[in-house]
């Protein structure tokens, strides 16, 4: 039996591809074209076939499992139908995300500096005071070319009435991107024949936009400057992106251990024949485990004297030490006004709108319509410590009620969004299921923006949490420019 | 090359060989079991011994060493550090932690293989399916060696995998002429002696070297040519001193070898000027440990050299 869209049980939400049952959007019409072609079983085959690929291909996050005590490997979950989006839509959010992130960096390069912005009563003093992102050892620091968030994750959803929103930004170390790449991929392995009526926007140039970004940071002015990939080794949950990053970009991945800093502050790799200067680390360890000597003294990830060396100019780090301080979800609840305030325009992208649990109106606001807010702490990621409160319980919603009541300046909340759904293959047919997008922004001489990014999905029936750690898995992002076809 | 890569990268490729030598022997060993008289056979405890693993095989199976205990601790035996299973995924392990080296092909490979040794045991166990399992194995192995071969930029990543490789192998050829030609045969049974042509014969299988000694010795199967071919011929690709060689290629090809390569030169004289074919069986015995320990010696040269200092490999992650 051919794919029957008819039945397509098409919900509250915006759906990418359909408008209502068996009625494609205009950039969809080639791929409901192609389903209906397809009989089930032939679905069914296809997604194993895309499920082999990546067994065999090794693509692979790693879960932390307290209750075994480690982390175990498991294969990337992609569902073969692509999430499509026209282009001239997305050129809109392209300049919104370009606008954001420049805004941000230059947030960044202020609260290190003069403070100007809280000086003007834009941003609040003691927001900043209790951050627990701000380091006070960044203060004064100039890294080069002002910028701090080099490479920026955004994460972006779309509500029932087709509003794209910013959920996050990822300041810190953001991952996904290896699997944005390798998704294509997967893609033009199982699902070749709908290239002939598309031509998505390529992204395989990111691993080349990314090493030119950061070998622009190199202190030494040499034509192959020593740009490194420091990871925190292989149970770190993201450690098939470091590599693959590595690999990509024909950069050493090293650990804390293979490096050292030497009396002139310069960081050594250890090497078969010796040290070797390093002039760029694309860090993806945290800052508090960077540097044992400045930060937690107790990480073994690290190297001693790091931040020493970043301090005075001797190597690049990006992202700089300090830039998390603009990745707190109480930050993002200001990032509207940030944006006026350095560039002078409204922003391109509109937050969610956020209820600030540190206003005492606001506060009282959530703490009154908890079943109906989304409650979130300012310095997770990953989804965890979240209240989901149309699913809450009563005894949830009172824990919440007293962490809010307890530290307000920690928790933001914003309305349960009706977010957007991609057709996703269940078994031998497909239904709804609900997604986010994860952009990479990568700031530099230039900014430029990732051709779409990654497209998480929630496996799960009605689930709205779309992280890898909690059942989610992810599709191929196609931008496509309605003009060619 | 970074330091730590570099071990990774040795201890990567040495573990697939002995994943591959493992099979060889326990593919081999079926076969010979198969040509010998009932009773007489030596049965599968020179396969413990030659993977030097008795300890741990009597703790986990008791003294008796039957096929199926015997095959299943080689193979499959997760609690057995050198079983085909443990091995690759420890080559697996090193693996992950240089994909950033290596063509992603022998990511993918190795993984294929690792996953295959897992999903496919039972089928391995049985005496049905045991056959085409190892050939498996042993052709997994292969393809990646020639992707290496065939792939690889020839700078130092190459190097360590090819030092690796031949390391693991001179090793395991002298532990299979050890068994083979020691504890396997009492020297003085006449009864077994017809089959004696045979256990040589297996002994030259399992390293794939029974069509090359026709080709090179020309001569009836006997211990002396044997063991002159598989210690001392240049040209064969397994024989001790074809590996030491190899081993020296490489090393030629990176930096600070200076004192390594002349322990490797006194390592490969004394080879040379042992008359291997006349060691009785003691002496033979004798004379493998003594190589067996200059391999370990060689090893630490290695790693004092080129690998990360101890007291920072603790540092681990």
């Amino acid at each position: 039996m051919p794919i029957d869209l008819s039945q397509y049980d098409i919900s509250r939400a915006y759906d990418e591809l359909l408008v209502r049952p068996n009625r494609a959007r205009r950039h969809a019409k080639n791929l409901a074209a192609h389903l209906r072609k397809m009989d089930e079983a032939e679905l069914a085959a296809r997604q194993a076939a895309a499920d082999l690929a990546i067994k065999e291909m090794g693509i692979t996050f790693t879960v932390y499992a307290h209750a075994k005590g480690g982390t175990i490997d498991r294969a990337w979950p992609f569902d073969i139908i692509p999430r499509i989006i026209p282009k001239s839509e997305w050129d809109a959010v392209e300049a919104g995300l370009k606008q954001r992130v420049t805004a941000l960096n230059l947030f960044i390069d202020d609260l290190y500096h003069d403070q100007k912005i809280v000086k003007d009563g834009v941003f609040p003093a003691e927001v900043l005071a209790d951050s627990k992102n701000f380091r006070p050892q960044c203060v004064g620091v100039n890294p080069p070319l002002g910028i701090w968030a080099h490479v920026c994750g955004s994460d972006l959803v779309r509500d029932s009435d087709g509003t794209i929103y910013v959920l996050e930004d990822n300041l810190r170390v953001p991952s996904g991107v290896s699997y944005m790449l390798e998704n294509r991929q997967v893609t033009k392995r199982v699902f070749p024949e709908l290239f002939e009526d598309y031509a998505p926007m390529p992204v395989d140039d990111y691993p080349s936009q990314l090493y030119d970004t950061l070998a622009a940071l190199s202190p030494r002015r040499v034509r192959n400057p020593e740009v490194v990939v420091l990871t925190p080794g292989i149970y770190n949950s993201a450690y098939f992106e470091h590599a693959y990053l590595a690999q990509q970009m024909g950069c050493q991945l090293v650990e804390g251990r293979d490096l050292f800093v030497d009396s002139g502050d310069c960081v050594q790799m250890r090497t078969i024949y010796g040290p070797q200067r390093v002039d760029v680390i694309y860090r993806r360890i945290d800052d508090l485990f960077l540097d044992p000597a400045t930060f937690n003294p107790e990480s073994t990830l690290g190297v001693p004297g790091l931040f020493r060396a970043w301090q005075s100019g001797k190597v690049a780090v990006a992202n700089a030490p300090g830039a998390g301080v603009a990745d707190d979800k109480v930050v993002y609840a200001f990032v509207p006004e940030i944006i006026r305030y350095y560039l002078g325009e409204e922003p391109g992208i509109p937050n969610v709108p956020t209820y600030r649990c540190m206003d005492k109106g606001e506060r009282q606001y959530v703490l009154e319509h908890l079943h109906e807010l989304v409650v979130k702490p300012a310095n997770e990621s990953g989804g965890y410590g979240m209240l989901m409160g149309p699913m809450s319980t009563a005894k949830e919603r009172a824990t919440f009620a007293r962490l809010i009541r307890r530290s307000p300046r920690n928790y933001i909340a914003q309305p349960t969004l009706s977010i957007s759904t991609v057709p996703t293959v269940v078994g031998d047919h497909v239904e709804p299921r609900h997604v986010d997008l994860r952009p990479f922004i990568l700031s530099g001489r230039t900014t430029q923006v990732t051709m779409g990014g990654l497209t998480r999905v929630a496996l799960r029936k009605g689930s709205l949490v779309v992280n890898s750690s909690q059942g989610g898995g992810s599709k191929d992002t196609w931008i496509v420019d309605e003009e060619k076809g | 090359m970074l330091s730590r890569v570099a071990e990774n990268l040795y201890w990567l490729s040495r573990y697939i060989e002995r994943a591959e030598n493992t099979a060889r022997l326990v593919n081999v060993n079926a076969f010979l079991l198969l040509d010998l008289p009932p009773g007489t056979a030596p049965g599968w405890e020179p396969l413990i011994a030659i993977t030097g693993s008795q300890p741990r095989y009597q703790e986990l199976y008791g003294s008796g060493c039957d096929e199926r205990s015997a095959v299943r601790f080689l193979l499959g035996d997760p609690r057995n550090p050198s079983s085909i299973l443990r091995c690759l995924e420890a080559a697996r392990e090193a693996c992950r932690t240089v994909r950033d080296i290596l063509p992603r092909e022998i990511w993918e490979l190795l993984t294929q293989l690792s996953l295959y040794v897992r999903e496919n045991l039972a089928a391995g166990l049985s005496k049905k399916g045991r056959h085409a399992y190892l050939r498996e194995i042993i052709e997994g192995s292969e393809l990646i060696a020639g992707k290496v071969i065939s792939t690889m930029m020839r700078d130092e990543s190459y190097h360590f995998l090819a030092i690796g490789r031949n390391i693991e192998r001179a090793d395991m050829t002298t532990r299979i002429i050890d068994v083979r030609s020691g504890s396997l045969l009492p020297s003085d049974t006449t009864e077994l002696r017809p089959f004696e042509a045979i256990q040589w014969i297996s002994v030259l299988k399992s390293m794939t070297a029974y069509q090359m000694y026709r080709r090179k010795m020309q001569v009836q199967v006997q211990r002396s040519e044997v063991l002159r071919f598989l210690f001392l011929d240049r040209q064969f690709p397994r024989s001790f001193l074809r590996t030491l060689d190899a081993i020296g290629e490489s090393l030629a090809e990176l930096d600070k070898q200076r004192e390594i390569v002349a322990y490797l030169k006194g390592l490969i004289a004394k080879v040379e000027t042992t008359p291997v074919e006349e060691l009785r069986r003691d002496d033979l015995h004798a004379f493998v440990d003594t190589l067996q320990l200059r391999l370990i010696e060689l090893h630490q040269q290695i790693a004092a050299t080129y690998f990360l200092p101890p007291q920072v490999q603790a540092q681990s992650a």
